[in-house]
């Protein structure tokens, strides 16, 4: 197991790389540059002004010196200083911003699991029946509504009409004076909603997923076995093949991180949270570039860990994996 | 001919007609297939004969109508500044579904290339496009896309391209898997003792066998593209507002909550016919 961990965090140190080279060719080949933004509603900046502005920021070096520096700095976690009024470091925003997006995805992938796996299963066992093509109907709606579209809809009725869920940040107006209780409440209302839309949308590939490994998985000849020995059906299901089935999944699991971390800006500037995404959004749209390389950093390395996480936890569940990564 | 597997559906010189018959023979027994290639012909008929079908210009503006609800003049009403909603509407399919074909396109191209080649020559070549599909798939897809439509300049094609450009992986992956085990078949060696080329023996002889899986890929694939476009449009940088975008037209709407849920809802439905369908 420990040969395995160590081959697997090597593996890590050259993609590390080349997400750090990805992420600044994106930003730096582009036309234009962020003290545009700077000195475009500046008729009078003369043409030494912009010069000197290059130079405090380093725009004006060579490109693969910029890079260096930027990565030796990267390896002390400096992502240097957001181009924002605020000035601040851009790993602060972003550690400010991380925990909330995390949290989030978390959830919302937990809630997955809870509801596509069982669907999935039942979905196996009872293939071609009603339940079958509702629930097919079902996730497959989740996969293809916009997630925007729905978020404001749910928002316009939930919201609006109903008034039921806030729709908006992740705390309310009077936050601070709540109990601890009250506090916990308060954001779990305000999480309801961007929860359930996102976990919607994700529930097609898990439940489409598990339904085909299980059918795959009761075909085979050890359930044949389990049921020859006159084991009880829900033993043969639940006990036996579930397990095996179960293992794959875990697979999506560090697959669906991107997914999520992408589907989280869109989440988080609907409702106005102030996670990553969000952070991301606005970045981008003000031509940010430290947080936006950040951003796209840390996205990518939130990836990979979610990949090594489900690496490790299938070679935890699964002997024969180890085995051949060892061997 | 060695391309020829039954039932694959790209034996280029099977007997056409007799096939088409089969396909819909099992398309109309399929009823489920069936509603959905009809709402899938009728939105390509919708977007292709745009023109024909929208009462005005999707630009055209009604002053005197502003906001108006759905009525008989404007089947689904008007928006902020007098332009038929339906008319937009129409037009707006035109160009999802546009965005959807270019970009899944550009993609599947690049990913048949250099899938291909990976797996045809293994070696270095294999293991540097391999390594770099991995790194790719690291990022979150709509992160690199928003960063690069804000940083280019927004426009239709633009996003097209870079919706291409961030979705090749996939493709990749599924060629280079097929190409490791078409190229040890006989009949490669068998062209390759005949003095083939190493690039004739890949797009002539190995990729039409590799394809069947690529072309499912890319159906989900245009579905994909088309909700990306839509997310990118509404957040924003992504088509510019002139254009009938239907994503672009979500947000617009965003502002007014007046007669709002009607074209929210039905420009959403489009979109969701289009994603489960194709």
């Amino acid at each position: 197991m420990i040969v395995f961990l160590l081959k697997r965090l090597v593996a890590m140190i050259p993609m590390l790389l080349g997400i750090t080279v990805i992420s600044f060719a994106v930003i730096h080949l582009a036309p234009g540059s962020p003290t545009d933004m700077e000195t475009m509603m500046m008729p009078k900046a003369s043409l030494e002004a912009k010069a000197r502005l290059r130079a405090l920021y380093g725009l004006d070096q060579p490109l693969h010196i910029q890079y260096w520096n930027w990565l030796r700095r990267l390896v002390k976690f400096d992502f240097g200083d957001s181009f924002a009024p605020d000035r601040k470091k851009v790993i602060d925003k972003i550690a400010e911003r991380l925990p909330i997006t995390i949290l989030i995805n978390v959830l919302s992938l937990f809630m997955i699991f809870l509801v596509a796996i069982p669907i999935g299963v039942l979905s196996a066992t009872h293939q071609d029946t009603f339940f079958d093509k509702v629930t097919t109907v079902f996730v497959f709606l989740g996969f293809a509504t916009p997630t925007f579209w729905l978020a404001l809809l749910s928002m316009i009725l939930f919201g609006v009409h109903l008034q039921l869920l806030p729709i908006s940040g992740i705390k309310s107006m009077g936050y601070e004076e709540l109990s601890g209780i009250g506090k916990v409440i308060d954001v779990g209302r305000h999480l309801v909603l961007p929860l359930l839309l996102s976990a919607f949308g994700g529930l097609a590939g898990v439940s489409r997923y598990m339904r085909a490994n299980m059918l795959e998985v009761i075909r085979m000849d050890y359930i044949v076995t389990a049921r020859a020995k006159g084991l009880r059906e829900s033993v043969v299901i639940y006990k036996h093949a579930l397990r095996n089935a179960l293992m794959p999944v875990v697979t999506i699991l560090g697959l669906s991180v991107p997914g999520l971390i992408g589907g989280s800006v869109i989440f988080e500037s609907i409702f106005a949270i102030p996670g990553m995404g969000q952070m991301f959004y606005q970045s981008v749209m003000s031509r940010d570039y430290p947080v936006v390389m950040g951003g796209l950093v840390i996205g990518a390395v939130l990836t990979l860990l979610g990949n090594l996480l489900a690496d490790i936890s299938y070679a935890l569940v699964d002997p024969r994996v180890r085995v051949r990564h060892e061997g | 001919m060695p391309w020829l597997i039954p039932g694959s559906g790209c034996d280029m010189k099977g007997d056409g007609i007799s096939n088409f018959r089969e396909f819909l023979a099992r398309l109309v027994s399929n009823r489920l297939a069936l509603a959905g290639g009809v709402v899938v012909v009728s939105l390509f008929l919708l977007s292709l004969l745009a023109p024909q079908i929208a009462p005005y210009d999707p630009d055209e503006v009604d002053v005197k109508n502003i906001l108006a609800g759905p009525g008989r003049q404007h089947l689904c009403g008007t928006d902020d500044v007098g332009r038929d909603v339906f008319s937009r509407m129409v037009y707006g399919a035109r160009i999802s579904l546009k965005v959807g074909f270019v970009a899944v396109g550009l993609a599947t191209m690049i990913g048949v290339v250099l899938g291909a080649l990976a797996g045809f020559y293994r070696g270095w070549v294999e293991n540097v496009i391999m390594r770099f599909v991995d790194l790719m798939l690291c990022f979150p897809s709509f992160f690199l896309i928003l960063a690069v439509v804000a940083i280019l300049e927004p426009s239709i094609w633009n996003i097209m391209i870079i919706i291409g450009l961030t979705g090749w992986m996939g493709v990749a992956r599924l060629v280079r898997a097929e190409f490791l085990t078409l190229r040890e078949r006989d009949f490669v060696i068998a062209a390759r003792s005949l003095g083939a080329a190493d690039l004739r023996i890949i797009f002539v002889h190995i990729l039409p066998n590799a394809l069947p899986p690529v072309l499912v890929s890319a159906t989900l694939g245009v579905a994909g593209a088309i909700l990306t476009e839509s997310a990118l449009s509404f957040f924003g940088p992504g088509g510019a507002a002139a254009h009938a975008v239907l994503g672009k037209y979500l947000d617009g709407r965003k502002r007014q909550y007046r007669n709002s849920l009607v074209v929210i809802t039905l420009s959403g439905l489009i979109y969701s016919n289009n994603r489960t369908r194709l």
